[in-house]
């Protein structure tokens, strides 16, 4: 798959991300752990990010001074980002087998140290990506005065640690349109359901209240999936001095039946049968 | 080397000194505040640059990922705040953000150690050394007064990799020189000596300069004394040497004695050397309020103490070489 960076049909996305899920679970069997739940839930948002001209990026040479950058804050989802980035030509998608494996560059969370291209920074221990992007932004629109963009990904339970919020009041503080906030808001966490274990809600009006441009979507959907993005540019290029905050309401496991909506499948790989099982579903 | 006390001034302001001079070499030095930016001295650079100045407020976790996040943009961010935020709230920060990432953060750790004064134990960061020694990729100096402290923060903003430096807020005698060696990783000599080691570091240094006259004023003991600012990476070679020549070493710092500087020079000596060691540092407490000076007498971490370690050690190895003697000799008897 090469990419162009232009906006594409629904039909296209669908394909490209089915493609993605499919990556995730043919690397997730031979690791035999791993996380599978997240990444298949946050493929559909991802994908347009990368696949549909959202981010400014160039998998020939991704260290391009001019490019966007994404960090998955989240970095237990890394197969997702894993499995888009092998896609987009990052890197050779047979690299994916060997994920969680000695001396692997597809470390168990996203390593900076192990140089795969395209991973921008080490994440994993929650809370911490939102605040290092922070800080790329503040260089970008603040030290250089360039025009690139800064998009990161958090989970909802990972808004349980206080340093996220940290983050976000200082992207709002620094008026960093130049900065998006994507929450997985999946409602999922491991030892249960987010509302139950430490409920972050209401998010939107938080969101909303520390600063940010926030926009509540179908995280499944292309089209609101499309708007959100969309929002986010026009609030950069029109030098709102807002950040964009998009909760994507989205479904653990999506496109694996067994796996939909079960929080049991936060951190756990799919069995040799269940694998199939799985693929089976995903054409 | 011949030191003179020549005056005293607070260590905080060698790092505001350094870091000045470090804005107006490079562009691309940034600083971040986190709202205690006149006590720790970065509010010399915000008032010179203050487009290059970053304010998060009370929120060290974001301000060690921040600064992160810069220095993965090619920027040399220093964060600083006292010690017992700055290297230890945001510990997890430190661990992975910036060391993992091997990002080319500086953080400036002010207000280490008693001398903080009467803020008591919970501004008393006694226990940063410890953690920060273990990590990987991380330099980390503990420099002796004022001028060093600006030469360590000029010489860590200009050498690439993450890096911690640690200092104090209150005066401190001042004794270093332009001139005086300060080097990367190196543990110079300030006073040539056979008989005993002392290596210490921040505030001290100074102490063990005082310990080692005492020695040589009251019994005649040669007392070589090492700055040891340079925690990590250490200099082995002259940790080495010092068992070797002296056969037995006195470290003094102001920390616990537990994970410092005396575990990491412990660390080399049992390796390659064993000799008889006095540890002299906070002896496993939490520090409390009063005047520094008061406090530094209050828990023993004066010249006193390194003088009374310094003969307890050389008795220790003047008692296992007469007992070497005796066994030799016992040896001897048995085999005629």
């Amino acid at each position: 798959m090469s990419i162009d960076n232009k906006q594409r049909t629904n039909t296209e996305l669908h394909e490209i991300a089915t493609q993605i899920r499919r990556d995730i679970i043919r690397a997730l069997l031979p690791a035999k752990s791993g996380h599978s739940g997240g990444p298949l839930g946050s493929t559909d948002i991802l994908s347009v990010l990368y696949f549909g001209g959202i981010l400014r990026h160039d998998p020939t040479n991704w260290q391009w001074a001019d490019r966007d950058r994404f960090v998955l804050s989240a970095g237990h989802m890394c197969p997702v980002l894993y499995a888009i980035l092998a896609n987009a030509g990052y890197f050779d998608r047979e690299e994916l087998l060997t994920l969680r494996k000695l001396g692997s560059r597809l470390q168990g969370h996203p390593g900076f140290d192990m140089k795969l291209p395209g991973i921008e920074t080490s994440t994993g221990s929650l809370g911490h990506g939102i605040s290092i992007a922070v800080g790329m932004a503040i260089s970008d629109k603040l030290v250089d005065r360039n025009s690139r963009r800064v998009v990161t990904l958090t989970g909802d339970g990972e808004l349980q640690e206080g340093s996220c919020w940290e983050a976000a009041m200082s992207a709002a503080h620094f008026g960093l349109d130049n900065f998006c906030w994507i929450i997985d808001n999946n409602d999922c966490q491991i030892d249960g359901r987010v509302k139950d274990i430490m409920s972050v809600y209401p998010l939107a009006d938080k969101c909303q209240a520390f600063g940010f441009d926030t926009i509540v979507i179908d995280g499944h959907n292309y089209d609101e999936i499309y708007m959100a993005f969309n929002k986010f540019i026009a609030n950069h290029t029109n030098k709102t001095g807002k950040p964009t905050c998009i909760i994507a309401k989205t479904f653990m496991g999506k496109g694996v039946s067994f796996m939909h909506d079960r929080y049991e499948w936060h951190g756990k790989p799919p069995s040799a049968e269940q694998a199939e099982k799985a693929l089976g579903e995903l054409v | 080397m011949n030191f003179q006390n020549l005056g005293s001034k607070p260590t905080r302001h060698g790092f505001g000194q350094g870091l000045l001079t470090l804005g107006e070499r490079h562009s691309n030095v940034v600083a971040i505040g986190a709202d205690v930016t006149g006590s720790v001295m970065t509010s010399v650079f915000k008032e010179k640059f203050p487009d290059r100045f970053f304010s998060v407020g009370v929120a060290e976790q974001n301000a060690t990922t921040v600064a992160t996040g810069l220095a993965l943009s090619g920027k040399i961010p220093f964060f600083s705040s006292y010690g017992a935020f700055a290297a230890l709230r945001n510990a997890d920060q430190i661990r992975i953000s910036m060391c993992y990432n091997e990002a080319n953060v500086k953080i400036g750790g002010s207000h280490s150690g008693v001398t903080v004064g009467p803020d008591g134990a919970t501004h008393q960061v006694l226990e940063d050394i410890a953690f920060l020694r273990a990590l990987p990729h991380l330099m980390l100096v503990a420099p002796c007064d004022y001028e060093e402290t600006r030469k360590a923060t000029i010489l860590v903003g200009e050498t690439f990799g993450p890096a911690y430096i640690r200092f104090g807020r209150d005066n401190q005698t001042m004794f270093t020189t332009e001139n005086t060696p300060f080097a990367l990783g190196k543990m110079p000599v300030f006073r040539e000596g056979t008989d005993i080691a002392l290596i210490a570091c921040g505030v001290m240094v100074w102490e063990a300069l005082l310990a080692a006259e005492e020695l040589h004023k009251r019994h005649g003991i040669s007392a070589r004394v090492l700055n040891g600012a340079w925690i990590k990476p250490i200099d082995e070679e002259a940790i080495v040497s010092a068992a070797r020549d002296c056969g037995a070493i006195v470290t003094a710092e102001e920390h616990q004695v537990h994970g410092g500087l005396g575990s990491a020079v412990a660390e080399v000596v049992v390796k390659n050397h064993p000799v008889p060691m006095e540890f002299v540092g906070m002896p496993d407490r939490f520090g409390e309020s009063g005047e520094p000076r008061e406090l530094l007498e209050h828990f023993g971490l004066t010249w006193h103490s390194i003088y009374a370690s310094a003969l307890t050690a050389i008795a220790r190895r003047d008692k296992q070489y007469s007992d070497a003697i005796r066994k030799v000799k016992d040896i001897s008897r048995f085999s005629e």
